[in-house]
């Protein structure tokens, strides 16, 4: 269970979120929408303990994430980025096996037990047979598959994602929904998901936090806070917002510039 | 891996073997280490390890603080074309050696003389400068930025070092240019044994880092949330890598091109992994530069070229393939 209270941040005197609290059960999967530049990336860092907050407090578990070193959060914490790029041509296992550096002491390499760890996150989502690609040749949608399983073979409980959707195609955007899904489904992986895909987010999360200007406007059930007038006030856009038999979720549909 | 290592390991040790047999005196490896002469009639023994092997460990210690250097900067900056040079730790080096030429009178302190030490001084200066660059950024500054500080800081210590050059007298001006060559004309022990001081400091810095380096090469971020304390990492790899230079430097003058040629070469033979990169660079950087110095003092014998001629000559050429190869 991931616990912010009363965040605020400002980046000198830009100020970016005003006293922002919600919670995220273990095993829940919580959206977070706002338009650009409302905060959520900020609040994202700040839940994954890579930026301290001004004021206000984030605890996993009870414990506070500022008395935690950095290994022990990723132990506890994984974050998957929009976009993930490498500087130097590592493999798709190279990548997934740095996902074990929270585990390892200072001068260990990886054991028989650490890489059956990678196989398995591959095995999970699946990319196994990615293995011995080089990353950097990999499409965005085979990118992301790899990244989530290097996430998974940080064996934290919680994935923290930023737009893990955002440059992918609409059918990679589908895989990887369902992936996370069946992530969830199987591992009860506690999952805080950024997006701006309002109908990935209405698929996916069972709640939503809507975060503008640096405040929270709404949080609660997906059905309750997924509601034309909160999407005008986060967006400025008229939308309609229907439940989609097929789909069997919400879907929004954008109408007008409000 | 251990075998990689050591595979380049025994190429380091065969070249440091092999280097001091060749000269304008011809002698033999059995002589030189036959125990059954005393040393102080064992001419073959004199030369290699006298008039010959100094000048090849400062080259292999070069080369191996450079290549190093290289490895480092390019995974800190996220930048393939990072060396040595780019932070201005190297031309803060240059001052302090132009200086020592042309100001200070001459002094030697425990067998050292006044250029190294003063260069290896200028090269601590340029560290603290770029050292607070690294605080600014652990407030939040990217890479392009610690990069533009770099090259502007490189700029500025380079109108220093010309200054200096175009207020001095001409034997000092050729003095200096020759310096800016690069030279390991190291005739003695004193000035390694100096230069060994920083070296393993940084030894110690680069140990901790292999891991941190590929992760770090993710981008920031992404390092963070794996549990890379970015800070810290970032802080030790700054300062190792700017002492190995600063001590090479201060040892041989600038000699480009090993900081950059090297670690592409190696990735192309190990992989990325700096857990391998890393120590194979700095073996491998070690044997080229005396492969290097090897070609400048034979191939034009008995005139000797300065030797950052040759892995410049050497290392440019290949460096432009690499890049066209990268963009085809």
């Amino acid at each position: 269970m991931i616990t912010v209270s009363n965040v605020s941040f400002a980046y000198g005197a830009r100020a970016i979120l005003h006293d922002v609290s919600f919670a995220v059960p273990r095993g829940r999967i919580v959206g977070l929408l706002g338009p650009n530049g409302s905060g959520k990336t900020t609040l994202l860092r700040i839940a994954a303990g890579t930026l301290a907050p001004d004021l206000g407090r984030v605890e996993i578990d009870g414990v506070g994430v500022i008395a935690m070193s950095r290994r022990e959060i990723a132990r506890r914490i994984a974050v998957v980025p929009q976009e993930t790029h490498s500087t130097f041509d590592f493999t798709v296992e190279d990548i997934v096996l740095m996902g074990r550096y929270p585990h390892l002491g200072a001068f260990e390499l990886e054991g028989p037990d650490d890489r059956a760890i990678a196989r398995d996150a591959l095995q999970a989502t699946g990319a196994l047979e990615l293995a011995p690609r080089r990353f950097a040749t990999l499409s965005g949608g085979e990118k992301q598959r790899v990244v989530i399983a290097g996430a998974l073979a940080q064996a934290s409980d919680v994935l923290l994602l930023d737009e893990p959707t955002a440059s992918l195609d609409l059918g990679a955007q589908l895989d990887v929904a369902a992936l996370l899904a069946r992530l969830h489904r199987e591992r009860g992986t506690t999952m805080v998901v950024c997006t701006h895909d309002l109908n990935f987010a209405a698929s996916l999360c069972a709640e939503l936090v809507l975060i503008r200007q640096g405040r929270i406007l709404a949080q609660g059930p997906t059905a309750e806070v997924l509601t034309p007038a909160n999407v005008a006030a986060l967006y400025d856009v008229h939308a309609d917002v229907t439940f989609h038999p097929g789909a069997k979720h919400l879907t929004v549909v954008p109408i007008a510039r409000a | 891996m251990l075998w990689t290592i050591g595979a380049f390991g025994a190429l380091l040790a065969s070249v440091c073997l092999l280097a001091p047999l060749v000269g304008s005196t011809h002698i033999s490896l059995a002589r030189a280490f036959s125990r059954s002469v005393p040393f102080a009639d064992n001419v073959d023994a004199q030369i290699f390890f006298i008039a010959r092997l100094p000048r090849v460990v400062g080259a292999a210690l070069v080369g191996a603080g450079l290549a190093a250097a290289g490895v480092v900067f390019q995974a800190l900056l996220r930048n393939p074309l990072a060396a040595p040079e780019t932070l201005g730790v190297s031309i803060g080096a240059s001052v302090g050696a132009v200086v020592a030429i042309t100001l200070l009178p001459a002094f030697s302190i425990g067998g050292i003389s006044a250029v190294p030490v003063a260069s290896f001084t200028g090269s601590l200066g340029a560290l603290a400068i770029v050292y607070g660059l690294s605080a600014a950024r652990s407030r939040g500054m990217s890479s392009t930025v610690l990069l533009l500080g770099g090259v502007v800081l490189t700029s500025f210590l380079g109108a220093i070092v010309s200054l200096i050059q175009y207020l001095a007298d001409f034997s000092q001006t050729f003095r200096t240019v020759r310096w800016l060559m690069g030279s390991l004309d190291v005739g003695s022990y004193p000035p390694i044994v100096a230069a060994l001081v920083p070296l393993v400091c940084a030894a110690v810095g680069y140990a901790t880092l292999p891991r941190a380096l590929d992760l770090m090469s993710l981008g920031p971020e992404a390092a963070a949330a794996r549990g890379v304390d970015i800070v810290r990492a970032e802080r030790v790899a700054l300062v190792s890598a700017s002492l190995s230079t600063g001590a090479a430097v201060s040892l041989a003058g600038p000699i480009g091109f090993i900081g950059i040629v090297v670690p592409h070469l190696v990735r192309l033979m190990v992989g990325a992994d700096h857990r391998l990169v890393l120590p194979a660079s700095a073996l491998f950087g070690a044997a080229f530069l005396i492969g290097c110095d090897l070609i400048a003092r034979t191939a034009f014998a008995p005139l000797e070229l300065p030797v950052g001629i040759v892995t410049a000559m050497i290392g440019g050429p290949f460096f432009l393939w690499l890049l066209f190869r990268r963009t085809r």
